[in-house]
């Protein structure tokens, strides 16, 4: 829990002392980090400025840009933190002096990030995670540490039992430098097992993750911005005019073709690029202190630590374009540990796209039991199976109803209507697939349970690690006796979900998996 | 058929919760209803005004689709609704039973209870009404008790309150 503490409150934590500053390094990091922020504004303001009216634009783009550079050297001077032996404690804010306060047995990750930046000037950022999922604010950034002190604030966070390394000193001693700052642990560092690292050969599934055309929204909304902010007309630019040019002495379907290979050109060398810039160096290993350790990337290095009692499960996901190489990859399943959204979604993995083995191995060592990885599912039935192709239908057909009311009233061209009937095959494919995904099952101590064709996931929760049951029926379901179990657990995504299974099975799984529970609702 | 019988002998089922809701939550969720299908009325409203030369007929044709979608909803809905809605609470577990198309049973133990939660809005208050919303350690797994009457409400939070400080543990 973060709390914001008063001046009144921090007395009672501890003296006022011990206080540390960021490395002073970051003086020359904040004031471009601020610029970069910045970068639309002064961008906008630059283009103003040369579509018209005079010099007064050029003042602001440059009053904006001292105040950054002002801002970012505020900020060393203004923060300052420091690691009793119960908290940690952040001082931050010019204005408004906040102090956050965080109980060190409520901290469950400890994230260590280096943009190219940072590692220039041999620094990081330590982010401590508290577990609050949602909230944006979520717990102490402390950007700007010197590489060294941030392995060993590391170390000193989450490997408790391990020795009392003196941060000032260390601070002091080494001023190691970026990256080789690992291989000079002190003595008494706790043993590491390695559990995976990353095989180049891996780089192959790259082009099947579609991170690419992640990146290729961006670019194409950065450009539109642009465009639009600096009233830039594009058909004036060579290049543009001329393949746009080109594309329209094609017949539409060829135009069309053309420029879905150049998407997929584009895309699969995106995602090449960015597996390798987001995954190289890959490694996970374990401590003896027991924690989970995932240290990634090539530019931006990023070190996250999980504590394995906070671990509640695995996920091995296969999105259809992943599975299609027979790839896969692992993900955590951890209290205090968020799934998903943007960049932060790397927090929870423990595997980049691999082979199908290799995740289904990584997986079962995380949990110390390989078999709810490789185990049978048992399949959900015809109704279940059923129920895929009458919803797979329903939706084609609503489709392609509307592709036909377009043609209808709104004067599309027929072909819009045909070019539409395909989706009624690529719906019952769909179908077909995500029925063939349908299975769950309930090891020793394990809830496995798989669903999804386009994004396939199967799930392997802890039993105990289940905190209630929430047991949802449509009305078709119920009048084809099916339900939906949703396992909710305080980690991951909060809810794991056994799909249509038909209601004397689900009720039969939520019994054994939390003995005891359902017993007093049976009915006699 | 003598498997058939056997057959549905032997499978155990889940018994709906104990206890209903109060009959007063049939107005609540009517009136709710109906505040939301006048929020609706409000856009054809100033369609028909700002449309005024064009001819009546599609305003009268949406306006009939209105009320009759209207009609049936706050007729159908508070009744069905009132015939899921059950709850029950024992020494170890919190049980409901909710919805009306869509049907959803949540069941937490007492022991994985975080926090316990009662709650008036202005409709409810209208009614004498309460809710009680029980939330565990996952973001989806909070228990809600719609349309208690106010008092049985305040007696469920004080009853739940009490069971859940006896258990331990951080409840993850």
């Amino acid at each position: 829990m973060t709390t914001a503490v008063g001046p009144a409150d921090e007395a009672a934590v501890g003296a006022d002392e011990g206080w540390r500053r960021l490395s002073p390094r970051m003086l020359a990091v904040h004031p471009v980090m601020e610029l970069r922020r910045l970068i639309f504004p002064l961008l906008a303001v630059a283009i103003g400025l040369r579509s018209g009216n005079g010099a007064d634009g050029g003042w602001w783009a440059l009053g904006i840009g001292v105040l950054g550079i002002g801002l970012g050297f505020l900020r060393y001077f203004t923060t300052s933190f420091r690691i009793t032996p119960t908290h940690v404690q952040v001082r931050r804010g010019l204005l408004r002096r906040r102090v956050l306060t965080v109980p060190r047995d409520r901290i469950r990750s400890v994230d260590v990030t280096s943009n190219v930046l940072h590692r220039i000037f041999g620094l990081a950022r330590v982010t401590v995670g508290t577990g609050q999922t949602d909230t944006k604010n979520d717990g102490v950034k402390l950007d700007g540490l010197s590489a060294a002190a941030a392995e060993n604030l590391h170390r000193e966070l989450l490997h408790r039992p391990a020795v009392e390394v003196s941060l000032q000193s260390g601070q002091g001693l080494r001023q190691g430098g970026g990256t080789g700052v690992q291989t000079q642990q002190p003595a008494a560092a706790p043993a590491e097992t390695v559990l995976a690292k990353l095989d180049p050969a891996w780089v192959r599934y790259g082009p099947f993750t579609l991170s690419g055309l992640v990146a290729i929204g961006v670019l194409f909304g950065l450009g539109s911005r642009l465009v639009n902010e600096g009233h830039v007309n594009l058909t004036k630019i060579g290049y543009v005019h001329d393949s746009l040019d080109y594309l329209g002495k094609r017949p539409l379907p060829v135009a069309v073709l053309l420029v879905a290979a150049v998407v997929v050109v584009f895309t699969v060398i995106a995602s090449t690029v960015g597996y390798v810039l987001t995954f190289w160096n890959f490694r996970l290993s374990r401590h003896d202190s027991g924690t989970l350790h995932v240290r990634r990337g090539l530019l931006t290095t990023r070190d996250t630590t999980i504590e394995e009692r906070r671990l509640r499960g695995v996920e091995l996901s296969e999105p259809l374009l992943l599975r299609s190489a027979r790839g896969a990859r692992v993900l955590a399943i951890a209290t205090g540990l968020r799934v998903g959204r943007g960049s932060d979604r790397g927090g929870s993995i423990l595997l980049p796209p691999a082979p199908h083995a290799v995740a289904a191995a990584v997986a079962g060592t995380v949990i110390g039991d390989a078999n709810p990885l490789t185990v049978a599912l048992a399949p959900h039935g015809p109704r279940a199976r059923r129920r895929r192709f009458t919803r797979a239908g329903t939706v084609s057909t609503i489709l392609v109803l509307i592709a036909l009311a377009f043609v209808l009233f709104g004067d599309a061209p027929w072909s819009v209507f045909w070019s539409a009937l395909v989706l009624l095959p690529l719906g019952a494919l769909l179908a077909m697939d995500r029925a063939a995904a349908l299975g769950h099952t309930l090891t020793d101590d394990w809830l496995v349970s798989r669903h999804g064709s386009l994004a396939r996931r199967r799930y392997v929760l802890r039993t105990d690690a289940i905190i209630g049951w929430n047991m949802r029926t449509s009305f078709f379901q119920r009048r084809a006796g099916l339900t939906t179990l949703v396992a909710t657990t305080a980690g991951g995504h909060q809810r794991y979900a056994v799909l249509d299974v038909p209601d004397a099975e689900a009720l039969r799984v939520a019994r054994t998996a939390v003995p005891g529970l359902l017993d007093q609702f049976l009915a006699d | 058929m003598v498997k058939g019988v056997n057959m549905t002998a032997d499978v155990v089922r889940l018994r709906p919760p104990m206890h209903r809701v109060s009959p007063r939550a049939l107005w609540y969720w009517a009136v709710r209803a109906a505040v939301l299908w006048i929020v609706l009325l409000v856009p054809q409203v100033i369609w028909w005004f700002a449309d005024g030369d064009g001819s009546a007929l599609p305003h009268l044709v949406v306006g009939l689709i209105w009320l009759v979608l209207a009609a049936v909803h706050l007729v159908v809905m508070p009744q069905w609704r009132y015939r899921v809605h059950r709850w029950e609470a024992t020494d170890t577990a919190v049980y409901t039973q909710t919805g009306w198309l869509s049907q959803e049973r949540r069941i937490a133990p007492i022991s994985r209870v975080q926090t316990v939660d009662s709650e008036r809005g202005p409709i409810e208050q209208l009614f004498k009404l309460a809710n009680v919303t029980v939330t565990t350690a996952s973001a989806a797994g909070p228990i809600k008790i719609d349309g208690l009457a106010a008092a049985d409400a305040d007696q469920l939070v004080a009853d739940l309150t009490a069971r859940v400080g006896q258990t331990t543990g951080d409840a993850t």
